[in-house]
């Protein structure tokens, strides 16, 4: 049963994968992220690691994917255009990954016969009786304290070039200045003006 | 029965994905973006299996930041390419030598 899952999830990943950088339309490229990254977390399920799970769903496919798809769609770009020189650059491409892919296996799999980890036919993703949560909890809030604090501080200062970069301000528009209205009294606020009998008020 | 090493080639055909991706989409800064998230997702699938079949938390917790980071360069990249797409009116980044020197 877990290997039909496994089976299921990995082909769905790696089938999504190959999608993402194969379509035509960016816009189902996106769409492809977000099933590969959904079955990552599951795959992510099935080693016992049901925050990283949840984690990779609500960050990736809520906030990451659809960063990405109001781009895709917001950029009226011609994406024919841009896909040229992909049949030129497949050949040196499709080579370099299948040589990277035979060494990334060759390694795996001494690692997986030999090291300490692959002898390990009992996994787990948290000691016994501790939730995965808790774990993750109980090691993050104490030695790595330090650590998360400064994840946050690498995500303020990504959301402020963020903002910083795609700001802009247009000329003609006009903004409420506070100070300003703050400032006025009835001396700035208002002018008399003498008008003589028979003539009107020209600027 | 299930072992590291199905996760472990399950990654790493995955980082390969993402690295062909770059080379066949080199106009394409999108795609290129979403290769990127490709691999880290990947290393986050080698980094949790680790985690599990050693029985150290701390690859996940390690994971995590890798999540941090993954996603702190999404919007930063993304934000650079929507103001690089107000200057050029295209986003063919390989001929993108605006800053000589």
């Amino acid at each position: 049963m877990q290997a039909i899952a496994f089976y299921l999830l990995a082909f769905v990943t790696l089938a999504a994968g190959i999608l993402v950088v194969s379509a035509r339309n960016p816009v189902h490229s996106v769409l492809f992220l977000i099933t590969a990254f959904f079955s990552a977390a599951g795959l992510f399920v099935l080693l016992g690691a049901e925050f990283l799970a949840m984690l990779l769903i609500v960050v990736y496919v809520g906030a990451v994917a659809v960063l990405f798809l109001f781009v895709v769609m917001m950029l009226d770009v011609d994406f024919e255009e841009l896909r040229k020189g992909f049949a030129q650059y497949l050949p040196i491409g499709g080579l370099v990954a299948g040589v990277l892919t035979l060494e990334m296996i060759f390694v795996a799999a001494t690692v997986a016969n030999n090291g300490k980890a692959g002898q390990n036919a009992n996994p787990m993703a948290s000691p016994e009786g501790v939730s995965n949560t808790e774990a993750i909890g109980r090691v993050l809030y104490t030695d790595y304290a330090f650590f998360f604090q400064l994840a946050g501080l690498v995500l303020l200062v990504a959301m402020i070039g963020a903002i910083v970069l795609t700001l802009r301000h247009k000329p003609g528009v006009r903004r409420q200045n506070i100070a300003d209205q703050v400032a006025r009294s009835p001396k700035t606020g208002m002018e008399l003006v003498q008008i003589k009998p028979g003539e009107g008020i020209s600027e | 029965m299930i072992g590291l090493s199905h996760y472990l080639v399950v990654a790493a055909i995955l980082f390969t994905i993402g690295v062909f991706g770059i080379f066949v989409n080199r106009k394409n800064i999108i795609v290129i973006l979403m290769s990127v998230e490709l691999i880290l997702l990947a290393v986050n699938i080698n980094l949790v299996s680790f985690s599990v079949y050693l029985h150290d938390v701390v690859g996940q917790i390690f994971a995590m930041f890798v999540l941090t980071v993954a996603a702190a360069e999404a919007a930063v990249g993304l934000a650079i390419l929507v103001t690089f797409f107000r200057n050029r009116g295209d986003i063919a980044v390989d001929d993108a030598s605006m800053m000589k020197g």
